[in-house]
């Protein structure tokens, strides 16, 4: 190969560029300065205060923040290299690490680019050319085709050779693109078409490579360091099966239950592998396992650093950075073969923010709360943001890597969990407690890793199903005491003046004072009651009815931040602790448990305060009518300038209150003089508005929603109401329809709505119903609030959010929807008249 | 700062260094053990009293209530007070036993909490017992909480929900001085003297009501919930022949919007009380006046407070060691004693409270010459050394007798009774035991402004002991029978005492005094220091000020 020298080719590193961002960013900087190399970052918009800015000795701007336009764009980042003197660029992993183009660009400019030479990315990068050039190194391929020719006809005879089940994938493809399964023959056209489509469109090609596809196989990769004197060692192995979205989470080095013959071969193969393709630097050799037989089969090779090569490095105590920096300096490997000794066993975990239940979609926002374990011997946490930074919709929505070594496997896997259980993370979803669950299923204790194993094992490891549903009690005081004394604390630490205080628990002479904290878990309501006792730090407590319980806690702040001590009986138990807007964590041995605290009533009304009612805009200040903005009929919307006036040289312009029509204009015209107050334009009065002007509602700034059944004859429904709070009837209005109402409620709901629409008053009405329910929010209600849900306990009833430009919104039952849109050929009429057909117009679900 | 540590350890040095007082009982001794239980049974009915007491109005008057939203009156004050702090409140039991026990605290709850670390006075209707309306005594708490507010300097918050004076009983709580009209009075002066005034219209305030809010610094008032105005509705018709809803004719959005009389539009009660708190937030209320509350390490008291109850009894006849109170009362058990050999029937010294330094005067016997001149001496040097005092009353009178007359009993009980009286600092008086004739006077009684006055459940305060007035009274009555020649038997004599010592016995108790405010509440022995502490808090925020003695006739 002609990247082989026999000569030393020293060259100079003292500054190196790194493109890229977050913990990889991060990671490859400690090197760097731990070798004394000067370092150069790069930064987006959305990066300016990131971690990996602040880290660097030198930082430089490269564009907005979407990566194609910043970290991919290799110009740019070529011209920094050059202005910053940069010897080399160390791409890290994603981003341009694989990129053909950047590499010759930067051999064209003179820059090192810290990994393979182009050719082999090249050769590594098309699967075809890749298996090919490893099958005639004598490493073991799965059964496929990956021919030129790719007619239809060809496709399905080589696809009879090789058997199914059949995998179809993208020549071009990466990351589960591209990709399909065909169990048997009959499918395989109709999968290959698919495929084909997807990569076209995600790859602008698509040639189609055929596998043998292996059910369930593990996947073990092999780490191997090239140097550019033909020298090739491997680093073990490292098992990477358990994964989702075809995405990692969790990797552990060496592979569990493998045979030292099997190691020892995977380890040959991939030696052989990175020969054949005149490999330098840090790659990674992907095979596929077969589960029980333990056949290994090439996949493709990374080249590149991976994410998860900390495992390898706490298992061999090496350095991969500084061999990188090393290797591309032109230092020949720095060990032999038979002195990378493997030692104990290494597991990494990949925090996400993302949502496990929700199919591990990914989140985006801001980390208002961030406490990471500490690192110590043993545990690294790669991160690359802190509390208060963002987790960009930009990029990749890891927050960190957590790296344990044990003596063993088992050690390792207990000490991950223990590291995991001190995440406390609150403003974003994370899948710390699903690793917690992961690291601690029997099946993965046991070994029994495969690719499958997340769909196989769905009931134990998810957040809303079995016993991770239910709240036990213990946890329910934690979170209510917890809560208590956070506030109490919060609430004077700002104070200077505390005069004398006597007590640390809520003092009361002759008496003990009594509180009930309210909080939702998983949507259910809980109540917990709270005594305080004499002694200091001790309450009695009692959840859900259940048995009064006598408790001491204290909060105390230790580097992990807040911890909670509770003695409840007689087992004491110290929990992590934090509150974060309405959400109170208690972190124990299972992770995050988290429940919500409902907002006061006025914390969410303040807001809709300004959701006026009124019908009419009218002048603010005596002055001049300059401009009339709307006509008469005209539709407006809330916050629509709709005339303006002069006074004192000052312009004001008035604005729609509400969404609606305009019903009719003062007999005014520009240049009139009017007064204060004076009514110019008048918004049409609606029925429903009409209706709930009457009700002088006392909650009318909570979203009211009403529910009224309609008659057979389809009158007007609300004949008859009842307050939401009280269930009384609120104005006059008889109660004939069996008229009631509900309160919207908001996720989470306040606690108090359940009973506020039992079923048995909606029966109340005694015609039909459900099928013909109505409900009807109030205009004043917050609607930028949605989404809402139903209150009604009884049935599921999935409501339909009917709105209209004049704000009638009405909701009805998508049964009801559905049985009359069935019938709607013979009875059309049976609509009420009004507010249904004009609510008809836009369903929204909610 | 150096100078402001060597102080600190100065006084740090002169009180670790005081002795420990106090002796550890023998709990087995029948003696303690009688008192303990009788004390107990007193302490258990005097929760039981409270719990009753702080239930409010009746069933239906409470879901009346809160089915409109609103929370209970103690509620309000938790949510207004510093989440988990301390709430002292006064006169719990006030009206006990009084209009046919259908006012339970008067209707209205006074009490001192904190808001954002600031000691408040909180004055707040009880809607729930007959509408919140004033009866004489609801007046008597008023103002009494006013003055106590005044005293002290702390910023008043009143959370008004009241249907104004209780009509029937107008004739008591219209037109004197002390009646309704002087809550006005005490608003407008309060404020002037730069003590703030903050009011939360969480329901009516009509009539003479209107003007609580009105009279305030800052006001605030729930939609749909709170009306302010001079007559209402049915009034402005029988008047006027207008006819108007409450809310348009004084509801917020009026107040708010158009008449300015209120200055903050609340949604419901939780959002009223935490604009309250923004209010004190913002009172920049550092009150220079303030006395400064020493920092010193706060040690508890080396004896247990528990073991008051077997030490003290219920029997007020048995006498205990005051010191023996005081060693459970004050930091650490420590207590410097003055003049220990001289005047032993009253026993002063110096100790501390929560870190503040206090002057304890305690009863240990009858007041003789000499101990009332100890007192009056003790006094003073308090006074000239700026130190609250802390009366614990166990007092049965000045000794009386051809003896102590000579000894001018008289005049050296009147150096007491001008000492206390010219005392202008801080007087905390806790009745322990008796409290009778003249020794409620010389040791701090209602009469002479304490700024708090607490009594035991075992405590009795009379003119004299029953007994002892029955006699008088019934030797009145033989001299005036031997007089008129009749004859006069023991069946007369039963006929004269009998009711008198029962009149004595049923007016001395607690629950008679707390129902009338002569005293600020009932509090259970064990939790004395704690209401001492709290008490003393309140009143540091007033100055110290300089006190000038009359004379003192020698």
């Amino acid at each position: 190969h002609a990247g082989v020298k026999t000569d030393l080719q020293l060259r100079n590193i003292d500054k190196v560029l790194i493109a890229n961002r977050g913990e990889i960013a991060c990671r490859v900087m400690r090197t760097a300065k731990k070798l004394g190399i000067r370092t150069v970052a790069v930064y987006s918009d959305a990066d300016k205060h990131a971690m990996h800015v602040e880290m660097a000795d030198e930082a430089y701007h490269i564009g907005p923040a979407p990566s194609a336009q910043s970290y991919l764009n290799a110009n740019k980042i070529l011209e920094v290299a050059k202005k910053s003197n940069s010897q080399a660029i160390h791409p890290g992993y994603g981003f341009l690490s694989e990129n053909v183009e950047f590499c010759e660009k930067c051999a064209d400019e003179g820059v090192i680019f810290i990994g393979p030479p182009p050719s082999a990315i090249r050769d590594m990068g098309i699967k075809s050319t890749s298996k090919a050039i490893m099958s005639s190194a004598g490493v073991p391929i799965v059964k496929g085709y990956h021919g030129e020719d790719q007619s239809i006809e060809r496709l399905l005879a080589e696809a009879n050779k090789i058997g199914f089940p059949l995998m179809i994938k993208a020549v071009r493809g990466g990351g589960g693109k591209g990709m399909r399964i065909a169990m048997t023959e009959d499918e395989f056209l109709s999968q290959l078409e698919s495929a084909k489509r997807e990569s076209l469109k995600s790859f602008g090609d698509e040639s189609m490579l055929l596998e043998q596809y292996i059910t369930d196989p593990r996947h073990v990769e092999v780490q191997v360091f090239a140097d550019m004197y033909g020298n090739a060692v491997h680093l073990f192995e490292r098992d990477c099966s358990v994964q989702r979205r075809h995405q990692k989470i969790i990797e552990e080095a060496p592979a569990p239950g493998l045979s030292e013959e099997t190691r020892q071969a995977l380890g040959s193969a991939a030696v052989r592998a990175a020969k054949a393709v005149g490999y330098v630097g840090a790659g990674t050799v992907e095979f596929i396992l077969h589960r029980a037989t333990h056949d290994f089969h090439f996949m493709e090779m990374n080249t590149r650093l991976q994410v998860e090569h900390p495992i390898t490095e706490m298992i061999t105590g090496t350095d991969l950075v500084e061999w990188q920096l090393r290797i591309a300096a032109g230092e020949p490997l720095p060990v032999k073969q038979e002195d990378i000794v493997r030692r104990g066993w290494a597991v990494e975990c990949r925090i996400y923010a993302e949502e496990p239940a929700a199919g591990f979609l990914p989140r985006a926002g801001t980390l208002h709360r961030l406490t990471q374990p500490t690192p110590e011997e043993f545990v690294r946490v790669e991160t690359g943001v802190r509390e208060g930074q963002e987790v960009s919709v930009h990029y990749d929505p890891m927050i960190a890597k957590l790296v344990v070594w044990g003596k063993d496997r088992n050690q390792a896997l207990a000490k991950t969990r223990r590291k995991l259980s001190e995440y406390k993370v609150a403003g974003l979803e994370t899948n710390v407690n699903f690793l917690l669950r992961l690291a601690g299923a029997s099946a993965f204790v046991s070994g029994d890793v495969h690719t499958a194993f997340i769909p196989q094992h769905e009931r134990e490891l998810f957040a809303n199903t079995g016993e991770h549903a239910v709240l036990s009690e213990h946890r329910a005081i934690q979170a209510a005491l917890g809560y208590i004394i956070q506030s109490q604390l919060s609430s004077t630490a700002n104070d200077t003046w505390k005069g004398i205080s006597v007590s640390s628990n809520a003092w009361r002479p002759n008496y003990q004072l009594r509180k009930t904290v309210h909080f939702k878990f998983n949507d259910k309501d809980i109540k917990v009651n709270v005594k305080y006792e004499s002694a200091p730090n001790t309450y009695k407590v009692q959840v859900e009815g259940g048995e009064w319980r006598q408790v001491e806690a204290t909060l105390t702040t230790t580097d992990l931040g807040l911890q909670l001590t509770t003695k409840v009986d007689d087992k004491t138990s110290n929990v992590g602790f934090l509150t974060y807007d309405q959400e109170v964590h208690v972190y124990d041995e299972h992770g995050q448990t988290v429940v919500h605290v409902p907002r006061a009533k006025y914390q969410s009304a303040a807001s809709s305060e300004s959701a006026s009612t009124t019908n009419s805009a009218a002048s603010p200040t005596p002055g001049v009518l300059e401009r009339i903005l709307v006509n008469k009929g005209d539709k407006v919307v809330k916050g629509q300038p709709l005339f303006v006036v002069i006074a004192m040289k000052m312009e004001y312009v008035v604005r729609s209150p509400r969404d609606g029509v305009v019903a009719s204009l003062a007999d005014v015209k520009q240049g009139d003089a009017v007064g204060k107050g004076a009514q110019i334009v008048v918004l049409e009065t609606s029925v429903l508005m009409r209706l709930f002007d009457d009700m002088h509602t006392r909650i009318d700034n909570e979203a009211i929603v009403w529910y009224a059944f309609v008659t057979s004859l389809g009158q007007y429904p609300a004949t008859g109401y009842r307050r939401a709070s009280t269930g009384r009837p609120a104005a006059s209005g008889s109660q004939r329809n069996g008229a009631c109402c509900a309160t919207l409620r908001r996720t989470p709901p306040p606690s108090t709505l359940r009973s506020t629409c039992k079923p048995a008053r909606l029966d109340a009405g005694r015609e039909r119903p459900h099928r013909s329910l109505l409900a009807l929010v109030s205009p004043r209600a917050d609607l930028t609030r949605l989404p809402y849900r139903s209150d009604c306990r009884r049935a599921p009833v999935p409501l339909a959010l009917l709105s209209a430009a004049d704000l009638i919104l009405s909701l009805e039952t998508a049964e009801y929807q559905n049985k009359e849109a069935r019938r709607t050929v013979g009875a059309p009429a049976r609509r009420p008249a009004g507010v249904a057909t004009r609510a008809a117009r836009t369903p929204v679900l909610v | 700062l150096v100078k402001g540590v060597r102080r600190l350890n100065a006084t740090w040095r002169r009180y670790s260094t005081a002795s420990v007082i106090g002796t550890e009982p023998n709990r087995n001794d029948p003696y303690y053990q009688e008192n303990k239980a009788k004390m107990e049974e007193l302490v258990q009915e005097l929760r039981l009293k409270t719990s009753d007491a702080i239930k409010g109005g009746p069933e239906e008057a409470i879901k009346r209530h809160t089915s409109r939203g609103k929370l209970l009156v103690r509620d309000r004050i938790n949510r207004l007070v510093d989440e988990g702090s301390d709430v002292l409140e006064l006169s719990t039991l006030a009206a006990t036993g009084m209009y046919k026990g259908q006012v339970p605290s008067a209707g209205i709850v006074t009490a001192i909490g904190k808001v954002h670390g600031h000691d408040c006075m909180i004055v707040a209707n009880d809607a729930t017992v007959k509408g919140g309306t004033y009866f004489p005594v609801t007046i008597k708490k008023h103002l009494r909480a006013q003055s106590i507010a005044q005293e002290c300097r702390l910023p008043c918050i009143y959370l008004v929900d009241s249907g104004g004076a209780h009509l029937p009983d107008q004739a008591e709580v219209f037109p004197d001085r002390e009646h309704f009209g002087r809550i006005f009075y005490n608003q407008a002066n309060m404020s002037a003297e730069g003590i703030p005034q903050i009011s939360v219209v969480m329901g009516s305030c009509t009539a003479g009501g209107a003007y609580i809010p009105s009279m305030s610094d800052e006001s605030i008032i729930i939609k749909n919930q709170g009306t302010i105005f001079l007559a209402g509705p049915p009034l402005v018709k029988a008047a006027t022949g207008e006819m108007v809803s409450a809310e348009d004719l004084g509801g917020a959005d009026l107040h708010c919007r158009q008449s300015g009389v209120t200055d903050h539009y609340a949604q419901d009660d939780e959002h009223a009380l935490h604009l309250a708190r923004n209010v004190v937030a913002n009172l920049n209320w550092n009150n220079d006046q303030k006395t400064r509350i020493y920092t010193q390490k706060v040690e508890e008291p080396v004896h247990d407070i528990n073991d008051l109850h077997g030490i003290v009894g219920a029997n007020i006849q048995r006498p205990f060691d005051i010191r023996e109170v005081i060693a459970r009362v004050v930091d650490g058990s420590r207590f410097h004693e003055f003049k220990q050999l001289y005047g032993e029937t009253l026993v002063c010294g110096f100790a501390s409270v929560y870190g503040h330094p206090v002057g304890v005067i305690g009863n240990n016997g009858v007041l003789q010459s000499d101990s009332a001149l100890k007192g009056a001496h003790f006094i003073q040097l308090c006074a000239a050394r700026k130190i609250p005092l802390l009366f614990l009353q166990n007092i049965t009178g000045f000794m009386v007798g051809r003896e102590a007359e000579a000894g001018g009993i008289a005049k050296n009980g009147a150096k007491m009774v001008t000492a206390v009286s010219c005392f202008k600092g801080p007087k905390i008086t806790v009745l322990v035991g008796g409290s009778f004739g003249a020794g409620n006077y010389g040791m701090c009684g209602r009469a002479y402004s304490p700024n708090f006055l607490y009594m035991w459940p075992n405590a009795r305060i009379s003119i004299m002991g029953g007994p002892q007035a029955a006699t008088v009274l019934s030797l009145v009555a033989k001299d005036k029978a031997e007089r008129g020649g009749k004859p006069w038997t023991d069946e007369d004599e039963k006929k004269i005492r009998a009711p008198l010592e029962a009149q004595f016995e049923r007016e001395g108790l607690p629950y008679f005094s707390t129902a009338r405010l002569w005293d600020d509440g009932i509090v259970a022995p064990q939790d004395t220091r704690k209401v001492i502490g709290l008490s003393l808090s309140a009143a540091l925020n007033a100055p110290f000020r300089d006190s000038k003695f009359g004379v003192f006739r020698m």
